[in-house]
C-alpha cells in the first residue's frame, strides 16, 4: 500500500530525514517510533503531499506522491501534530467542509459525516463550536476529519498527545478498530503508545531508521545487552581481567590497536563508570570510551523514560 | 469549480460567524451614509442657489452626487478591504489549518480562487446595501442610470484589485497585522502612483498613469465602459492572484 525508497529531506545544512526505506502492507497498523525531532513529522508531511522531499520516492496506493499528488491526497487521511480545526466552526459544519474538500460526492456527504461522528464518539457535540471543546475533543474532531472520506490510508501524527488517560485508551481502541479496513501509520515518541496499537514498529532516530520489526522481535533484540568499546594506552592482562570482574560484564575481548570490547548483560544497571574507574585504577590510560553503535537500546531507554516523566 | 465554491462558502460563512462582517459592514455604511447625506444636502443647496440667481441649469445629479459618492466609496474601500483580506491565509497558517487545505485533493489555484471569491462575496454584500442611495435618488429625482451602473462595475473591479493584493500579502505571512498594513500601503500606492507622472517625463509619466487605479476608474465614474480599463483591472487581479499562488507554493518548500 505504501512504498518509500531513499526518501531524504534537507533543511539548509541539516538532513531531517536521510535515505528512508520502508513498506507498509494493506490493512497494517505501523508505528513510527522515535524521540522528539527524529524526523517523524517530516516523513508524514512528505507522505501526505504537504511538502516535497529533497530526494527519493514515495508511493501510496499506486500513485507517486510528487507526480500525482491529487490522486494520493484522495486516498489519504491526515491528522497533523496540531489538529487542523477551525475554532469558529461547528463540529458538523467542519466535517462537512472536510468531506467536500476530499471530494465526497454531494449525495453522501451527510452519511460520511454521520459515520465519522459516530466512530469518534462526537455525536453529542456535533452542534458545538470547536473552539469551545476540550483538547481531547478537538483531537477527536481532527481524527474524524482524517477519516471522513473513508480513505485507504490514515496517517496520524501523535494522535494521543495531550489527552487524558481515559481518552488515550478510547483513541487507541478506535485506531485498533481501523486495522484491516484501513492502512494506518501513526507516530509517537512514547513506547507503550505504539506497543498498544501497532503490529509493526519502525524506530527512527536522527532521521534514519534504526530498526524495523514486529514488537516481539524487537524485544528479543533488546535482550542482547549493551556493547561498549574502550581505547587504552596499555591493554595489560591484569587490567583486562579486572574489567571482566566488574559485576554485570559478560565478556571482554582485546582487539588490535589496544581496543577493548566490553559486553554487558541485559537489564543491568549503569556500569559504565565502574568500567572506566577500574581501567583508571589499573593505570591503563583511558583514551576513549564509547558505545559501540547508536543502539536501539539507548533509544528505547530514552523513550521509556520520557513516558515516566509525563 | 465545486471545490472553489466549497472553500469560498466556508470563508464567507466565517466572516459572519465572527464579528468581522458585521463590524466592517456597519463601519462602511456609517461612513458612506454620512457622505451621501452631506453630499446630497450640499448638492441641494448649490442647486437652490443656481436657481435663485438664475445661473442656468446647475450641475447634474451625475456630476454633483454620483461621481463624488462612488469616487469616495473607492477610497473608503481601500481602508476596509485590507481588514477583510488580512485573515484569509494568515489565520490558516497561524492556526495550522492550512495543513488541511494542503493535504486535501485540491490545487493551490483552487484554494487561492476560493479565498478571493469569499472576500468578493462579502464585498458584494456590502455594496448591495449601498443600492439604497441610487434608490433614494430615483425616488426624489431622475438621475441617469448609465453612470450608476458603470460606477458599480468600476467599484467592484477596483475593490477586486484591492482583494487580489490582500490575498497575496495574506499568503505571504502568518501575521495578520503585517498582511493588512502591507495591503493598505500597496493599494494606496497604486491609487496614487499617477501623482508622480508629472515629475518623471512623458514616457515614464504615461506608464505610471496607466498603472494607476484611479486613472482607470475615472472613466467608469463618467459612465464610460472602456475595454482597456476592464482588461487592466482583470490583468491586475490575475497577477496578484498568481503571486499569491507562488508565495503559497514557496512556503511548502521551506
Amino acid at each position: 500500500m505504501i512504498q518509500v525508497s531513499h526518501l531524504t529531506k534537507i533543511y539548509g545544512p541539516r538532513a531531517a530525514i536521510q535515505d528512508l526505506n520502508f513498506e507498509v502492507k494493506e490493512g497494517e497498523i505501523v508505528g513510527f517510533l522515535g524521540p522528539n525531532g527524529a524526523g517523524k513529522s517530516t516523513t508524514m508531511k512528505i507522505l501526505t503531499g504537504f511538502m516535497p522531499a529533497s530526494h527519493g520516492k514515495a508511493t501510496i496506493a499506486g500513485a507517486e506522491v510528487f507526480e500525482n499528488p491529487i490522486e494520493v491526497k484522495r486516498n489519504v487521511g491526515f491528522l497533523p501534530e496540531n489538529p487542523p480545526v477551525y475554532l469558529e466552526m461547528q463540529v458538523y459544519d467542519y466535517l462537512e467542509f472536510a468531506a467536500r474538500l476530499h471530494r465526497v460526492p454531494s449525495g453522501s456527504v451527510a452519511r460520511s459525516v454521520d459515520t465519522a461522528l459516530e466512530k469518534t464518539g462526537l455525536g453529542e457535540v456535533r452542534k458545538r463550536l470547536i473552539g469551545n471543546l476540550s483538547k481531547g475533543y478537538r483531537q477527536r474532531v481532527g481524527l474524524a476529519q482524517a477519516m471522513v472520506h473513508n480513505p485507504k490510508v490514515l496517517i496520524l501524527d501523535e494522535p494521543t498527545v495531550g489527552l487524558d488517560p481515559k481518552q488515550i485508551i478510547e483513541i487507541r481502541e478506535l485506531i485498533k478498530g481501523l486495522a484491516g479496513e484501513h492502512t494506518v501509520i501513526l507516530s509517537s515518541h512514547i513506547l507503550p503508545e505504539v506497543t498498544a496499537t501497532c503490529q509493526r514498529i519502525i524506530v527512527i532516530n536522527k532521521g534514519v531508521i534504526v530498526a524495523e520489526d514486529t514488537l516481539d522481535r524487537l524485544t528479543t533484540r533488546l535482550k542482547k545487552g549493551l556493547v561498549y568499546s574502550l581505547f587504552v594506552k596499555d591493554a595489560a592482562k591484569a587490567g583486562v581481567d579486572a574489567i571482566a570482574a566488574v559485576p554485570g560484564v559478560t565478556g571482554v575481548s582485546v582487539q588490535p590497536d589496544r581496543k577493548i570490547v566490553v559486553e554487558i548483560a541485559p537489564g543491568v544497571a549503569e556500569v559504565r563508570d565502574r568500567i572506566v574507574e577500574t581501567a583508571v585504577q589499573k593505570g591503563m590510560g583511558v583514551l576513549e570510551f564509547s558505545a559501540e553503535r547508536v543502539s536501539l537500546e539507548d533509544i528505547f531507554l530514552q523513550l521509556t523514560t520520557e513516558e515516566k516523566s509525563e | 469549480m465545486s471545490t472553489i465554491w466549497t472553500i469560498a462558502r466556508k470563508d464567507f460563512k466565517t466572516y459572519f460567524t465572527s464579528p468581522i462582517a458585521y463590524i466592517l459592514i456597519a463601519l462602511f455604511l456609517f461612513i458612506m451614509g454620512w457622505m451621501f447625506f452631506f453630499n446630497l444636502s450640499h448638492f441641494n443647496l448649490q442647486n437652490m442657489q443656481y436657481q435663485q440667481f438664475n445661473m442656468g441649469k446647475g450641475i447634474s445629479i451625475t456630476d454633483g452626487i454620483i461621481r463624488p459618492l462612488y469616487g469616495n466609496m473607492n477610497v473608503i474601500l481601500l481602508f476596509i478591504i485590507p481588514l477583510i483580506t488580512m485573515r484569509l491565509f494568515a489565520e490558516e497558517r497561524k492556526g495550522h489549518t492550512i495543513e488541511l487545505l494542503m493535504t486535501s485533493p485540491v490545487t493551490l489555484g483552487q484554494v487561492v480562487l476560493g479565498k478571493f471569491l469569499s472576500a468578493l462575496l462579502l464585498l458584494l454584500v456590502m455594496l448591495a446595501f449601498t443600492l439604497v442611495y441610487p434608490l433614494v435618488l430615483f425616488i426624489f429625482g431622475n438621475p441617469e442610470l448609465g453612470p450608476i451602473v458603470t460606477s458599480y462595475v468600476g467599484t467592484v473591479l477596483v475593490a477586486s484589485c484591492y482583494i487580489a493584493i490582500g490575498v497575496m500579502f495574506s499568503a505571504g505571512t502568518e501575521n495578520q497585522i503585517v498582511a493588512g498594513s502591507l495591503t493598505l500601503v500597496t493599494c494606496l500606492f497604486f491609487w496614487l502612483i499617477s501623482w508622480a507622472s508629472q515629475a518623471v517625463g512623458s514616457v515614464w509619466g504615461e506608464i505610471l498613469t496607466q498603472l494607476s487605479l484611479i486613472h482607470h476608474y475615472n472613466n467608469f465614474g463618467q459612465g464610460l465602459l472602456n475595454s482597456n480599463d476592464v482588461v487592466f483591472f482583470l490583468s491586475f487581479i490575475g497577477f496578484g492572484l498568481f503571486l499569491a499562488h507562488r508565495l503559497l507554493d514557496s512556503f511548502r518548500w521551506r
